[in-house]
């Protein structure tokens, strides 16, 4: 319990450190891109919103605590400003029709290539120096390095462009009325193959590395030659005592790589013009929207820091010692 | 572990006996006698280990040749790297070895030069992030107390927010976007991991006898700092500098791939954003958007294989026996963080 309250503890200040960033950017800014940027919508905008956004870029004569304070209110009225893309579009309901998407896509892909990558680990550690052992590492060594995005360019190109298995762009057949009907359905999966395998190819290498060396520390533990003396079968040792021990430093891992994976995969829902966040980045970038790109960072952390407490709660559950109190933790 | 460090000695080894003793392990501590200068053999022995360590082999050709290219090749180049000519969206051929853009530009001319400013800049960043995590690993880790676990606090923090999005955020906000810009920010937002890496070492460091000694001998926190316990964690300094390499050349490459930097430069990033934005896919012009993203993954992969042997050499433990039956080495004993970093 008190480590789960220490826990929470840090994402509250980590939290809170993300949001005073994104205070704090706009300001520490030199020169001052928002208020040019903001004399190109005056008229366009109502007053209310133009005195949001003028707190939002510190365009203000009130001292620097008492803006602070305004902003903490302003967010914590779910108040992330006003698009300039899509004027006057609040960025919430932008980044709202956009984050399913994304979610959809990183939370499957990243399930798919942490349960695949630590099992294909496992087995690799399983069975070291043979054949595939061998062969399959290094290879997806070279792999890990590739860039997420240059890795959805040639998947696009080949199995797109030249054979023409998937469609080339977009989350589903435009053609196709939105909604829960089949069509609707199997028009999104069909879309969302190519990112999906993007990011599990790109990510499966760091996952299936991570558990294979953390899988050959414990086959050398007494308890999994216990194991095996008590004549337990080699599926049984391998996963329930060996790759179940295993698995804890994939776990403490989770947070780092999270975070590059994230960032990967807004690069690839570019590439494929894939409806999420990382296409509203790109209009943010291209537009010098300002808001749009702070409210999707502030977005990003708040579901990062999220998912690092799901990997901690986690942790807690597969690591008794974590859980009494009695450190493990690192 | 009873793999000799330095397999053999080739005969056109001019090397006195002393010297030639010493080099026979690299971890016998230099003898007092050695006539040619212990720090001169200690690089040579270092040499050695590297040469004959078949991962520290390839990475170090690997990054050789980038170096090579980066640094030599534009000067042997007959124009500059945005020279038109007739030919539009050319495959390759002789004249075009990597084909041409859309605007007629030669990709093989734009690649020698990419690689120069890529590589380079990426360089100048890891060390920037390099130099960052050392001066606040080592202070986090030496001072302890109030300071240094709320600086560590601040390192944890780093670690958990989503890098690409804060680093997007803060370039967009610059009134000047170019290489420089890049290298500052993304310095800024990568000394996080090293720093904690480095911090943990030095908590157990500064235990030992000879921290004690020498500070009862009354040296400077500095000079213990710097001059006791870094040179202890060089290992860890030099695989972390290379893993930041890894990933901010990856960054930097994404960066400029959104157009998030001076779209005029050359580099790998950049030949990526303009591939995409004039649809070179879509006109099956895989020339010009292969060539980029295989030096980032060539050079990732080599920067990961000599990663790999600096943890070896420095941790006998993860060194493999050679197999004379197997001839297929085994590679990438390493732990965990490495492959975290070097994803």
């Amino acid at each position: 319990m008190k480590y789960m309250l220490r826990r929470i503890g840090f994402y509250l200040v980590a939290i809170w450190a993300a949001v005073t960033i994104n205070f704090f950017i706009p300001r520490l800014a030199p020169g001052d891109p928002a208020t040019s940027l903001m004399a190109r919508f005056q008229g366009r905008m109502n007053p209310q919103a133009i005195h949001a956004l003028q707190l939002q870029f510190g365009i203000s004569h009130d001292p620097l605590w008492v803006q602070y304070l305004q902003y903490l209110v302003q967010l914590l009225h779910g108040d992330l400003g006003t698009s300039f893309t899509y004027l006057p579009t609040p960025v919430t309901t932008v980044i709202a029709q956009e984050i399913p998407w994304t979610l959809m896509l990183i939370g499957i892909s990243l399930l798919i290539s942490f349960v695949l990558g630590s099992f294909l680990g496992a087995l690799a550690a399983w069975k070291r120096g043979s054949f595939s052992d061998s062969l399959f590492l290094p290879l997806l060594t070279f792999m890990g390095a590739i860039p997420y995005f240059w890795l959805a360019l040639v998947l696009l190109y080949l199995l797109g462009f030249i054979l023409k298995w998937f469609p080339l762009n977009g989350g589903y057949d435009t053609s196709v009325a939105l909604g829960f009907n089949s069509d609707f359905l199997t028009s999104a999966f069909l879309h969302g193959i190519l990112p999906a395998g993007t990011i599990v190819l790109a990510s499966l290498g760091g996952w299936m590395l991570g558990m294979r060396n953390a899988m050959i520390t414990t086959l050398s533990e007494d308890y999994v030659l216990m194991a095996r003396a008590k004549g337990l079968s080699d599926r049984r040792v391998m996963l329930s005592y060996a790759a179940r021990n295993a698995i804890l430093p994939s776990v403490t891992g989770f947070a780092i790589s999270l975070g590059f994976v994230v960032g990967g995969s807004l690069l690839t829902e570019i590439v494929f013009s894939y409806p999420g966040i990382g296409f509203a980045l790109l209009q943010g970038v291209l537009n010098n929207d300002y808001p749009l790109l702070q409210g999707i960072f502030l977005l990003i952390a708040l579901a990062v820091l999220g998912a690092n407490f799901l990997a901690d709660l986690a942790y807690s559950v597969l690591d008794p010692r974590v859980r009494d109190g009695k450190g493990g933790s690192k | 572990m009873s793999r000799p460090v330095i397999s053999q000695n080739t005969p056109d080894d001019q090397m006195q006996p002393a010297a030639a003793a010493i080099m026979q392990t690299v971890k016998s501590p230099p003898q007092p006698g050695a006539s040619s200068g212990t720090s001169s053999s200690f690089l040579k022995s270092l040499l050695r280990t590297f040469t004959s360590n078949p991962k520290a082999l390839a990475g170090l050709s690997i990054l050789s040749f980038f170096l090579l290219v980066a640094i030599f090749g534009p000067f042997f180049m007959h124009q500059g790297p945005n020279t038109f000519s007739n030919d539009l969206l050319a495959a390759p051929s002789a004249a075009h070895w990597f084909g041409t853009t859309n605007l007629g530009q030669d990709v093989f001319t734009q690649m020698v030069y990419a690689t120069r400013a890529s590589v380079l800049w990426g360089l100048a960043t890891g060390l920037i992030a390099t130099f960052l995590s050392v001066v606040i690993g080592l202070a986090t880790g030496y001072l302890g107390g109030i300071i240094g676990d709320a600086l560590s606090l601040v390192i944890n923090v780093f670690l958990v927010l989503p890098g690409l999005p804060l680093i997007v955020l803060i370039v967009a906000y610059m009134p000047v976007r170019g290489p420089v810009t890049v290298a500052l920010v993304l310095a800024l937002t990568n000394w996080a991991y090293q720093a904690r890496v480095l911090r943990a070492q030095t908590l157990s460091l500064k235990q030992r006898d000879f921290v004690d000694a020498a500070r009862s001998s009354g040296e400077s926190t500095w000079r213990i700092l710097f001059r006791e316990i870094l040179p202890n964690e060089i290992a860890i300094v030099a695989s972390g500098f290379i893993g930041t390499l890894i990933y901010v050349i990856g960054a930097a490459a994404g960066v400029e791939f959104l157009g998030l930097t001076d779209v005029t430069s050359v580099d790998w990033g950049t030949m990526l954003f303009w591939a995409q934005n004039n649809n070179a896919l879509l006109q099956g012009a895989w020339w010009w958007f292969v060539g980029p993203g295989l030096c980032l993954a060539l050079l990732g992969a080599g920067l990961v294989l000599l990663n790999f042997s600096i943890d070896e050499i420095a941790d006998p433990r993860l060194r493999n026996e050679l197999n004379l039956k197997q001839r297929v080495p085994r590679w990438y004993s390493l732990p965990f963080k490495k492959v975290q970093q070097a994803q």
